[in-house]
């Protein structure tokens, strides 16, 4: 089945986005956006979501219900308030719940 | 180690031994799926890593572009231009088994197969940093969507190996001792019963010897 792609996060971060074919949910109150994750994720349409990192850490709770879901995919993206290493953190945790410590990032 | 709470009876050590064949090799066959496991994710995990790496500078190139043009445009003109895109992006979910693990495939396609359509406006009126902003971003789609694939699987494989690794440490620690307790446990039992019952016969058979013969009166 075919689906499409979404991004969520501030509206400065996020605008260009659309022009490449991303359906874009500009939101720049992050409980809001939390929120909004849900209702786009809920609706099954999405294969993606990337979230700003200020959402993607905003949204904790409600990331936890598409954990072991295939489908959607929700992937943490810098937004022009620059990098915050959320992304990396992220796959560290995985390193560390699959080997019980991070062998990979801790150089 | 506890010793499981059962009758010791031969029925039951067949039954337990049968279940300790069983259980040592489930425990094999996890940790074999376990190992095979963890080196693939290790492999996909270092790819991500350089993978996301690259698309952060990317992404963060993609941002000056995006600065730069709303430096030379007005805000309005800017989102004006955006507004209403030209391009559509779908995305086809497959499915790939790895070791049991579900993994997701993303094969994406474009609404319009035309490379030109990403730029959903007029050239006249906007400035050329619009332009460059709008083919960065495009250019780093392809890893962004390689990227959202490879963190997917990372996750979904990563509870797995977690999952099998709790299974394989229960039947480790777990499971296979206390059957083999149990086992020990039982087969004393019946020899000590056997033991009983031999002395007992043995007892009996002196009794009526005695009985019979008088034996004991003899050797006094």
């Amino acid at each position: 089945m075919a689906k499409n792609i979404a991004v969520i996060g501030d509206g400065e971060s996020i605008k260009g986005f659309s022009a490449v074919g991303l359906d874009i949910f500009p939101c720049d109150d992050p409980a809001e956006a939390a929120k909004l994750l849900r209702r786009i994720a809920d609706s099954d349409n999405y294969a993606v979501i990337y979230l700003t990192e200020l959402v993607y850490n905003s949204a904790e709770k409600e990331r936890g219900r598409y954990e072991d879901r295939m489908t959607p995919a929700i992937i943490p993206i810098p937004g022009v308030t620059g990098n915050s290493q959320t992304g990396r953190r992220r796959l560290s945790g995985f390193v560390e719940k699959a080997v019980g410590s991070d062998i990979i990032f801790n150089n | 180690m506890a010793v499981m709470n059962v009758n010791p009876t031969r029925m039951q050590l067949s039954k337990l031994k049968k279940q300790l064949v069983t259980a040592v090799r489930g425990h094999k066959m996890l940790k074999d799926k376990r190992d095979e496991l963890m080196r693939q994710f290790l492999e996909l995990v270092r790819e991500t890593r350089d993978l996301r790496e690259q698309v952060e500078r990317e992404l963060l190139l993609c941002n000056d572009h995006f600065v730069n043009a709303s430096a030379v445009m007005s805000k309005q003109a800017l989102d004006g231009s955006l507004l209403s895109p030209k391009q559509q992006i779908s995305v086809e979910v497959g499915s790939k088994n790895v070791m049991s693990v579900d993994i997701p495939q993303f094969e994406t396609n474009t609404r319009t197969a035309d490379k030109g359509d990403i730029f959903p406006y007029g050239f006249a009126f906007t400035s050329f940093e619009l332009d460059d902003a709008v083919i960065s971003l495009d250019r780093v789609l392809p890893d962004l969507i390689k990227l959202a694939q490879y963190e997917k699987s990372c996750e979904l494989m990563s509870a797995e190996i977690e999952k099998t690794r709790r299974r394989v440490n229960s039947l480790e620690h777990v499971m296979i001792p206390r059957y083999q307790e149990t086992i020990k446990y039982i087969s004393m039992k019946l020899e000590e019963n056997d033991r009983s019952s031999r002395t007992r016969l043995m007892k009996v058979k002196d009794m009526l010897l005695d009985k019979a013969h008088g034996y004991s009166e003899q050797y006094k």
